[in-house]
């Protein structure tokens, strides 16, 4: 046939990009978090938001994406404790903030470095409700009504465990969980249960959704679901 | 009229286009914040996408596989090479200087897009491939994987969009790959080179194609 085999060259070439995108992609991809990512951030068409930098991917285990407003918000603590409580956003508000800024990590792969996330310590609010010396663990339901979670008192206790109402300064969407979520610095993003409702002391730890489909209770960042990513 | 893809190559044609159509819809819907907002479903179009893709080369394969893909095995060929007159193709600045090109059966253009197409769906499949079972994988090979698949999927959201654009705008050529044949007046004119491979009339070069030179 004439010609020059053009198309076989065009054909290995892309094969060639694709292979070194996996070698050294995540430099790619870290450069551009680092060095696009902020430019991205104040863009205020929200065009850029499909770019596949910095971003956050939404995952709602449900049919529907859940609101719920800050008047009618309530987070129940119950379960093994002293003091049942009924906490409204606004409680939540006067209790004594803390912020953290940590990098996202998702079990599937993505990251999203240097996030803001603001809230109250759980700690806080295991000690406002008293937990009573029988729990050994919490559970966390979510008001979209199937996705749980949970964590043992000990790690529940941690500093870098909130009860979180703002994300990059703002307050919490319904996309990322708002008003109110949990966020586990040092673990993957499952572990930080979206649209928080109740929290329960239980005497052993009930695994949530994920965990009864494969994911590890125990979700530290690099030491779990046989990933080895930099810890958080 | 004249056949212009054969019974394999159509059918080939229409189950990829149908394959990567519902893997473009769920590849969307897992990817965009606002759509996978509206369809929390996460888990159904997690596995839809993963299934699509994995059949997404096998109409080809199949196609080009047995004793039936002949006329399709032989388009790979002509897509393959590339002559002196398809890199003036890309160079010319307007259809009519195009209708001079000595133009085979594909255009500079078709082939380039074929091509693309082929490469993409392969580093699609390698790269999903590590994003469904990434066990094996190191963190950074996912992330790169990670990276390369969305890429591509921006550049396969063009090509498509750029394809159905070209199709519709020409009928015709449209008519080749839906029932199979195209008209003598559009062969002669839009792909000179072919036609009188297929018909054996005017061996000569076309009519001002030595101006270009």
């Amino acid at each position: 046939m004439d010609g020059a085999p053009v198309g076989r060259r065009v054909f290995l070439g892309l094969l060639g990009v694709g292979a070194a995108g996996i070698l050294w992609g995540s430099n790619a991809q870290r450069w551009l978090e680092r060095q696009v990512g902020p430019y991205l951030a104040k863009d205020g068409t929200g065009l850029s938001g499909l770019l596949p930098i910095g971003r956050f991917r939404i995952y709602s285990v449900t049919g529907s994406m859940p609101h719920r407003g800050h008047d009618e918000y309530r987070l129940h603590v119950g379960g093994l404790v002293d003091q049942p409580l009924t906490l409204s956003y606004q409680d939540l508000r006067t209790m004594p903030p803390t912020g953290l800024t940590r990098d996202f990590q998702c079990v599937t792969g993505w990251r999203v470095f240097d996030v803001k996330w603001r809230g109250v310590r759980l700690a806080d609010v295991l000690d406002r409700a008293g937990v009573q010396p029988a729990a050994k663990a919490l559970r966390f339901r979510s008001f979209d009504g199937t996705y749980a979670e949970s964590l043992t008192l000990k790690q529940a206790r941690r500093d870098d465990v909130l009860v979180a109402y703002e994300l990059e300064g703002e307050e919490l969407s319904d996309a990322h969980g708002g008003p109110v979520r949990l966020y586990v610095a040092p673990m993957y993003g499952y572990k930080s249960i979206k649209w928080l409702d109740r929290i329960d002391a239980t005497d052993e730890v009930v695994p949530g959704y994920w965990e009864n489909r494969g994911y590890d209770v125990n979700g530290w960042v690099g030491r779990s679901n046989n990933r080895d990513d930099n810890a958080t | 009229m004249i056949p212009r893809f054969d019974r394999v190559e159509r059918v080939a044609h229409w189950t990829t286009a149908g394959l990567l159509g519902v893997l473009m819809v769920t590849g969307a819907v897992l990817y965009a914040g606002p759509f996978s907002a509206m369809f929390g479903r996460r888990e159904l179009f997690r596995q839809v996408h993963v299934y699509a893709g994995i059949l997404l080369p096998v109409p080809v394969l199949v196609g080009l596989a047995g004793r039936w893909g002949a006329q399709l095995r032989r388009d790979v060929g002509r897509i393959n090479r590339w002559t002196r007159d398809d890199a003036r193709w890309f160079r010319r600045r307007n259809r009519v200087r195009a209708g001079r090109l000595d133009t085979g059966k594909f255009n500079a253009g078709q082939k380039l897009s074929a091509t693309f197409f082929a490469g993409a769906i392969v580093v699609m499949l390698a790269t999903g491939l590590i994003l469904r079972w990434p066990n094996p994988f190191s963190d950074d090979w996912r992330t790169g994987a990670t990276f390369v698949h969305d890429w591509f999927a921006f550049g396969i959201w063009i090509a498509v969009l750029g394809h159905i654009f070209f199709a519709i705008r020409d009928p015709v050529a449209l008519g080749g790959m839906t029932r199979g044949e195209v008209t003598p007046y559009w062969a002669r004119t839009e792909r000179p080179a072919w036609y009188r491979e297929m018909t054996g009339e005017g061996r000569d070069r076309p009519v001002g194609h030595a101006g270009l030179e």
